[in-house]
């Protein structure tokens, strides 16, 4: 029995058109046009409980009206969502107390208040325990390494403090379910590679079923080993990511620093993306040509200085899917 | 809501540019430039004057009907008529926004989110600027306001019969012509009133405590809360006297015949007089806090 | 915990949160009390001038003058949440938050903020109904303190909804919300006098419409032992506080719906 089932879940906005000026308005007051806008149509999709998945895809793309709708803040149009056996936005209060949920951009915590009040004052809210409240704070204080923060104000942390205080906030009270949302944007090197560690081991150790939306693919490359990618309210791929990655581009980069000025290649199962002095830079399909035979010839041919291989740019990747399935910025 | 200014300099109204030709008009352009962009702005708020129109003429509805019923009850030591009570009421509520309750919403923002230092980035006279905006800022509130009151008060209720509870014109051609210098006086001293508090929110840099203390000394001694001539006859020539009579109860008695002929001409001249004194108390004021400001860090 | 304990959580912790700020504090408790003070300067210049209004006089305004000042400031402090409803929570989509949250929406509204500087509001309606009592030699039969104290209740009860209302309202407009003042300050503007100097229809609207005469003026006849001068029977002036509460339910209701178009156009 998968933990969330969304069936043909659609979400129609009706926008009122108004022109602009003095006329405009007194029309708008008699006469309305709408515009109809398809945030999201027939979306379909299972997770079972204790995956990791990525949403993602273009901005506007219906990724925010589906976490919404999971959430319980917003009602679909037509379709069928369950998680965990509740309709998210018709029991709202029995779903939204096994879920948390991190806004990114958002904190929850109460701005002037010191961080373990805000805390306590959670507990009191979704109705935690004492004792079990205690136990997974302490651990959450320690995994994340609150301790020195818990005493002052949210307003006084960094970006980084907070958003490692917003993930404890959301876990407080041991959800099953974990909806982040941009959690990394705007941090530091080593905050965000202290929060791609902690959710990570949140979710291997813990089973705690996470969804990630983020633009950041080097999040997606760290914890999600399943991608669902929302585009133009539909879903664009639902797999693995490093079957959509060869999907779209199913070539490496090769760069060769050579002795001397970079000669001509005219290799036909290579190409060539740049040249710069005595640098070249080049594709290759691993499947058709293995990186060591390619490396062989190359240095058989030419006096090499160094070599090494790279995947393409993961946003180039996304980006030529998003391209491929036509599925631009809204 | 700056009147198109960034934090880099002024807007130049289009067309304009630095040849020499120019250069002697454009002093007073930045200012000007400001006032039009900000009462543009504020204009735009048409459902919030439409709602604020509607909030005071009940508000003006309550007051008459309590007039009302104190006249009822003999007029004897009433200093004024009923029908003058209710001229007041009415002028009182179609002016109401130029009553200097709160600082400049931009200026607390500017202290909530610490910017105020960057206004001396402008190369313009920071009071000279704020007073602009301010000013802009009141007009834009009163105009659609004042307009769709004196709609309602002075066509719509005689039109209707209620007449002797409507707004009548000023009572002469003289009262009228002094009514509008006095009007256009207490526009320029609320102004001048806003800037003290800007001051204030600017020296303190804290946004909420000083809007609080204005108000209660605003609407008692200006008149709004009950016209002047209510209180005490003792108390008459020192409240006649104060800043803030100007503000509603000179122009407003201006415009019934309550002050006439030379203590017209007295009290546009006491408004004039406080407003410059409060224009130069507040510049030396601002000066010394903004040095202090680019000093200390904002 | 319960909802009432919630709600006192949620009340120690906001004025825990104000007093770090003390100083604001009590300077904005001092304005609210200045406000208050000297526009009962102004009914006071009023009474000096005229002496009594359709019978009442300055003693006798005082008591429903304080009476309304009371129930106005501790419904005004209870509701700062809804007052802010639109430019806090609708306009920044921290309403979304509270959603997320397994705990009814109108708690958490009513639990952001204890709004302590109402104090000033409250203690100068207090004081303004003691100098009432004093002059007009008030009985503070048991009857009349359980009079008195429904008639808070209902009013707390009248001017909350009201400020729900406020809230729901800006589900559509953010611009417009100064139009409920009509009735919420407008209200309480009216019950500062006996309802009877009214005109007929401003009596009937703010008695059966916003039922601000019936948390205010008929219970306070009721305490006074006075009848209504307008005839309404004895029975109904202690009992019609019960108005408030209808109010309150109505606006309520009228939330959910509010709420419910939020969630499914989304913000």
């Amino acid at each position: 029995m998968p933990q969330i089932l969304v069936e043909e879940l659609s979400k129609t906005y009706r926008i009122a058109e108004r022109e602009p000026g003095a006329m405009g308005a007194v029309k708008g007051l008699v006469a309305r046009r709408w515009r109809t806008i398809e945030a999201l149509s027939d979306v379909s999709f299972q997770l079972e409980q204790g995956e990791l998945v990525g949403l993602i895809g273009p901005n506007g793309a219906g990724k925010s009206t589906t976490i919404k709708i999971l959430s319980g803040i917003l009602e679909p149009t037509a379709g069928r969502c369950e998680v965990d056996g509740l309709t998210p936005w018709r029991q709202r209060v029995r779903h939204v107390a096994r879920i948390g949920v991190v806004f990114g951009q958002r904190s929850q915590l109460w701005w002037d208040l010191p961080v373990i009040d805000g805390f306590d004052l959670l507990r009191d809210i979704y109705r935690v325990p004492q004792a079990d409240y205690a136990a997974t704070r302490d651990e959450l204080v320690a995994l994340l390494r609150l301790g020195r923060l818990l005493r002052q104000p949210v307003r006084q942390l960094s970006l980084g403090q907070r958003m490692r205080c917003e993930i404890a906030a959301a876990l407080l009270h041991r959800p099953a379910l974990l909806f982040l949302d941009e959690p990394t944007i705007g941090l530091d090197a080593p905050s965000k590679l202290a929060v791609r560690e902690f959710v990570g081991r949140l979710n291997r150790e813990h089973g705690v079923t996470v969804i990630l939306t983020t633009h950041d693919m080097h999040d997606i490359e760290a914890l999600a080993e399943r991608v669902i990618v929302i585009g133009g309210g539909q879903i664009m791929a639902d797999g693995s990511f490093d079957r959509l990655r060869s999907g779209v581009l199913a070539e490496r980069r090769l760069f060769v620093d050579f002795e001397a000025e970079a000669p001509t290649l005219d290799w036909p199962d290579v190409r060539v993306i740049a040249r710069d002095g005595s640098r070249l830079e080049l594709a290759f399909d691993p499947a058709r040509t293995p990186a060591p035979a390619l490396i062989a010839r190359i240095v058989a041919a030419h006096a090499v200085d160094d070599i090494h291989v790279e995947e393409p740019l993961i946003e180039e990747v996304i980006a030529r899917f998003y391209e491929q399935h036509g599925a631009g910025e809204a | 809501m700056s009147g198109g200014a960034s934090a880099s300099g002024p807007a130049l109204p289009r067309g304009l540019s630095a040849s020499p030709a120019n250069r002697g008009s454009s002093a007073l352009t930045p200012y000007l430039a400001v006032f039009a962009g900000r009462l543009e702005v504020t204009l735009q708020y048409r459902a919030a004057a439409f709602a604020g129109f509607i909030t005071q003429c009940w508000f003006g509805v309550i007051r008459i009907l309590i007039f009302a019923a104190f006249y009822a009850g003999g007029a004897a030591h009433a200093p004024m008529s009923l029908a003058n009570a209710v001229t007041y009421t009415w002028l009182g509520q179609a002016f109401l926004a130029f009553l200097p309750w709160n600082a400049d919403p931009d200026v607390a923002e500017m202290v909530r989110s610490g910017a105020i230092a960057y206004e001396r980035l402008r190369p313009v006279d920071t009071y000279a600027w704020w007073f602009m905006r301010a000013l802009a800022w009141s007009v834009a509130r009163v105009l659609p306001r004042a307009a769709l009151m004196t709609l309602f008060a002075a066509v719509l209720l005689p039109l209707v019969g209620l007449g002797k509870w409507g707004l009548p014109p000023p009572v002469s051609l003289a009262a009228a012509g002094w009514f509008a210098a006095s009007a256009l006086a207490m526009v320029l001293l609320s102004a001048a009133f806003t800037l003290v508090i800007n001051i204030v929110m600017a020296a303190t840099l804290t946004d909420r405590g000083p809007n609080t203390l204005m108000a209660p000394l605003v609407n008692l001694l200006s008149g709004a809360v009950v016209p002047l001539a209510f209180f005490p006859d003792v108390a008459r020539p020192w409240l006649r006297a104060q800043p803030f009579a100007g503000l509603v109860d000179i122009p407003f008695s201006i415009y019934f015949g309550g002050i006439s002929g030379w203590g017209a001409a007295g009290g546009v001249a006491l408004q004039l007089g406080w407003t410059v004194a409060l224009v130069l108390f507040g510049r030396a004021w601002l000066e010394r806090v903004m040095r202090r400001l680019v000093v200390q860090g904002g | 915990m319960n909802a009432l304990a919630l709600y006192g959580r949620y009340a120690a912790t906001s004025v825990r949160a104000q007093f770090s700020y003390a100083g604001m504090l009590t300077m904005m408790s001092l304005g609210q009390f200045l406000v208050t003070v000297i526009e009962f300067l102004g009914v006071w210049a009023l009474f000096h001038r005229f002496d009594h209004i359709l019978g009442w006089r300055l003693g006798d305004v005082a008591l429903f003058y304080g009476l309304v000042a009371v129930t106005f400031s501790i419904g005004d402090m209870i509701t700062r949440g809804f007052d802010v409803f639109g430019s806090v929570f609708v306009r920044t989509g921290a309403f979304d938050r509270l959603l997320l949250r397994p705990r009814s929406l109108a708690l958490q509204l009513f639990g952001y903020e204890l709004r302590l500087t109402r104090v000033g509001r409250f203690a100068q309606g207090a004081g303004v109904f003691a100098y009432g009592a004093w002059a007009t030699h008030f009985a503070f039969t048991p009857a009349a303190v359980a009079i008195l104290a429904f008639a808070v209740a209902g009013g707390v009860a009248l001017f909350s909804g009201l400020f729900i209302m406020q809230a729901t309202l800006s589900f559509w407009t953010v611009e417009s919300l100064e139009a409920v003042n009509i009735f919420t300050y407008g209200g309480e503007a009216a019950a500062q006098y006996p309802m009877n100097v009214y005109a007929g229809w401003f009596r009937n609207l703010l008695t059966f419409v916003v039922p601000v005469g019936a948390v205010t003026y008929l219970p306070m006849l009721a305490a006074m032992g006075r009848p209504d001068p307008l005839g309404a029977p004895g029975w109904v002036l202690p009992l019609a506080p019960l108005a408030g509460f209808a109010f309150l339910a109505v606006a309520l209701f009228i939330w959910r719906f509010g709420v419910r178009h939020y969630t499914s156009t989304g913000s």
